[in-house]
């Protein structure tokens, strides 16, 4: 699948004469293929929205290579500008200009025919509110008004920077599906959200970003099960059975955390195996669970930004890993 | 060109732009209308009127003058002419000659299209200057500072054919706001000078400097437009125009007005930039030294002069207006948008 969006070696680095020197970005890298719909995930502070300004051309990188749709940006910027639509950060507008006129101005300087305002302003919802001033938008009107004017220009790559932010339950809902029917209708979409349920239920592919640089890449179940443990429950017919079978299992050499119910074993590759075990020593199990992991456990895990009782963690306090080699890579990468 | 034609809706669509040009035509118009309502055409009544004003003047003089002949002359008499209230001869207190108090000085005031109407020109720059100034800051400074240059720039990336494109619809929208003003403007002042005044001597000469002086209302309207959209552009807010110009105010004219006639330097006011705006208007402003005296042929004090002329002005324009921009363009091409 050829990629619409490629990031190799992206640096960018803030030089402040109170703050010393920041690496915002640190040879990060990223790629997107052709129709997926792409989660790009970090904690606050982590390099999301400087990478995509830094590939929008709204900011200058220090170092790297960007792509989009092929061509090299920012120098290619003016020619695909037509094909990428975005929404950096939070949605942004003149307030005292209605949605239509918002959409209007944006259609005119980006030659996209009128018709096609109201085509989007009924596809975010915003068609019977599209005559008001923003500044009477609630923030889920105004994201769904940012979203309209990224879809103004029926773009080939869609850039959606925490396009759910502010949405009530049933916009959520809204901007998933409108999400995955965008992806099926060919549209690239690169979707940058804290919202790690959403991602994991949107997405097909994921990059996760710690302090600059790539922690994790690739879609979305391979990289869950990069993450998993081969965590196992276990509960026995007789809870009695328990210690038994703790020693039965730890021979084995498995690990195993006990609990009044029920074992958690650790590092097993095949859950069979636990079964032929504990039969062979008469104790019969009625439960044997694996431990799915969701995104959000990896994305804890592979930031370490899971909060830890009594600690308080501040932004920038985060996992940072090797270029190459590193946990969580599964396939991908510049020219892959 | 889809840009421009975009800028210019956008920049007509803004409500601050619609009332600032709406006030600063009120403004002119309030400034005709009360023009109009304080001078008078002079006919023949109103000579014979200060005629008879200006005879009247000079009984009271002569009324006057014989009274204070005769009270010296019984202060003389009474030997209490010792104050020095009167001069030791009583009959040199005399009324001033008749035709010293000139019938003019009692004709009410009236409307001169050619001696006048070019100072009219200098309010007129000025008001619409000042709109264009803040519209000029507000129309980029606001696009800054609510993320729409940041939209704008995402749909089209080249940042400076962006910030070019939208200072051009800019001088545009102040143009045609300011010809058409001009326009009437003339033809205020001539209704005025026609009803309340007098058109005489308006030759082909004089229209040419009039409309000379109009033009050069014009361009000081652009360049003041320029100067506050590139500084609100520099500053990525309104704020930073208005703050600046009210900082070079402030503390660059007031202060060092106030700082160079402390120590006493010649000519303070070739140091301030109204000085160099007037004489951009009136072609020449003459700044006069009175702490020097030059004493003439009659031992009349003359003071030390310094003429300051509209080239001079142009230069300090010019150089103000392609710093100003220039830096504002550099920082835009150069700047991260954050």
């Amino acid at each position: 699948m050829p990629a619409v969006l490629e990031i190799e070696g992206l640096r960018k680095t803030y030089k402040s004469r109170r703050r010393g020197t920041r690496n915002a970005l640190d040879g990060f890298d990223m790629r997107v293929d052709a129709g997926q719909v792409h989660g790009f995930l970090g904690p606050n502070g982590s390099g999301k929205t400087t990478t995509l300004r830094t590939l929008l051309g709204l900011i200058r990188p220090d170092g790297g290579r960007m792509t989009l749709l092929g061509h090299e940006v920012p120098a290619a910027l003016p020619t695909v500008a037509g094909q990428v639509g975005a929404i950096v950060e939070s949605p942004q507008f003149f307030p005292h200009f209605s949605a239509r006129d918002t959409l209007s101005l944006l259609a005119g300087a980006g030659e996209v025919p009128a018709t096609r305002v109201d085509e989007v302003l009924e596809l975010v919802g915003l068609r019977d509110r599209a005559g008001e001033r923003v500044k009477t938008y609630s923030l889920g009107m105004k994201q769904r008004l940012a979203v309209a004017s990224a879809l103004l220009k029926n773009p080939k790559l869609l850039i959606l920077d925490e396009p759910a932010n502010g949405l009530d339950p049933g916009g959520i809902r809204e901007m998933r599906t409108l999400m995955r029917t965008l992806a099926e209708s060919g549209m690239t979409v690169v979707l940058s959200s804290h919202i790690l349920g959403e991602i994991q239920l949107i997405c097909d592919s994921v990059t996760i970003i710690s302090l600059g640089r790539r922690v994790a890449f690739g879609p979305v179940d391979e990289v869950l099960a990069q993450h998993s443990s081969g965590a196992v429950r276990v509960r026995l017919e007789a809870v009695s059975d328990l210690p038994t079978a703790t020693e039965a299992l730890t021979r084995a050499g498995i690990r195993v955390t006990g609990h009044p119910d029920h074992l958690m074993l650790a590092g097993v590759d095949k859950p069979a195996m636990i079964t032929r075990l504990l039969a062979e020593q008469n104790l019969y199990v009625s439960e044997l669970a694996p431990i799915a992991v969701d995104l959000e456990s990896v994305f804890l895990e592979l930031t370490a930004t899971a909060p830890v009782p009594g600690q308080h963690r501040q932004v920038d306090e985060s996992t940072k890993v090797g270029g190459t080699g590193q946990p969580g890579a599964t396939g991908g990468g510049w020219g892959a | 060109m889809s840009l421009y034609r975009t800028e210019l809706r956008r920049l007509a669509k803004r409500r601050f732009t619609r009332y600032m040009s709406l006030l600063g035509l009120l403004v002119l118009a309030a400034v005709v209308i009360g023009v109009f309502f304080t001078n008078q055409k002079i006919g023949a009544d109103q000579m014979a009127q200060a005629e008879r004003q200006a005879e009247q003047s000079y009984q009271e003089q002569v009324r006057w003058s014989e009274q204070e002949r005769a009270a010296c002359e019984q202060a003389k008499t009474a030997g209490t002419a010792t104050d020095g209230r009167y001069p030791d001869d009583c009959s040199v207190i005399t009324p001033p000659p008749r035709e010293q108090i000139q019938a003019d000085w009692f004709l009410p005031s009236t409307f001169n299209f050619r001696e006048t109407f070019d100072e009219t020109l200098i309010p007129f720059a000025a008001i619409l200057a000042l709109v264009g100034f803040v519209v000029g800051a507000s129309f980029v400074g606001a696009e800054w500072s609510t993320g729409g240059m940041m939209n704008l720039l995402l749909w089209r990336p080249k940042r400076l054919t962006v910030l070019l494109t939208k200072l051009a619809a800019l001088l545009t929208g102040m143009l045609a706001v300011t010809l058409p003003a001009a326009v009437l403007w003339f033809a205020g002042f001539w209704a005025v000078a026609s009803f309340r005044g007098s058109t005489e001597k308006m030759t082909a000469g004089a229209w040419q400097s009039s409309a000379l002086t109009g033009l050069r209302g014009v361009v000081l309207v652009l360049v003041l437009t320029t100067i506050g959209f590139a500084l609100a552009s520099l500053g990525r807010h309104t704020a930073m125009a208005l703050g600046g110009v009210v900082a070079v105010m402030v503390v660059g004219q007031f202060g060092l007005g106030i700082l160079l006639s402390m120590a006493s330097v010649r000519f303070t006011e070739a140091w301030l930039l109204p000085t160099y705006a007037a004489a951009w208007m009136q072609k020449k402003i003459t700044l006069q030294d009175w702490n020097s005296c030059n004493a003439n042929y009659y031992g009349e004090c003359k003071p030390d002069t310094l003429d300051i002329t509209w080239q001079q002005s142009s230069v300090l324009l010019s150089v103000g207006l392609v710093v100003i921009l220039g830096a504002a363009l550099w920082a835009i091409r150069r700047r991260d948008i954050s």
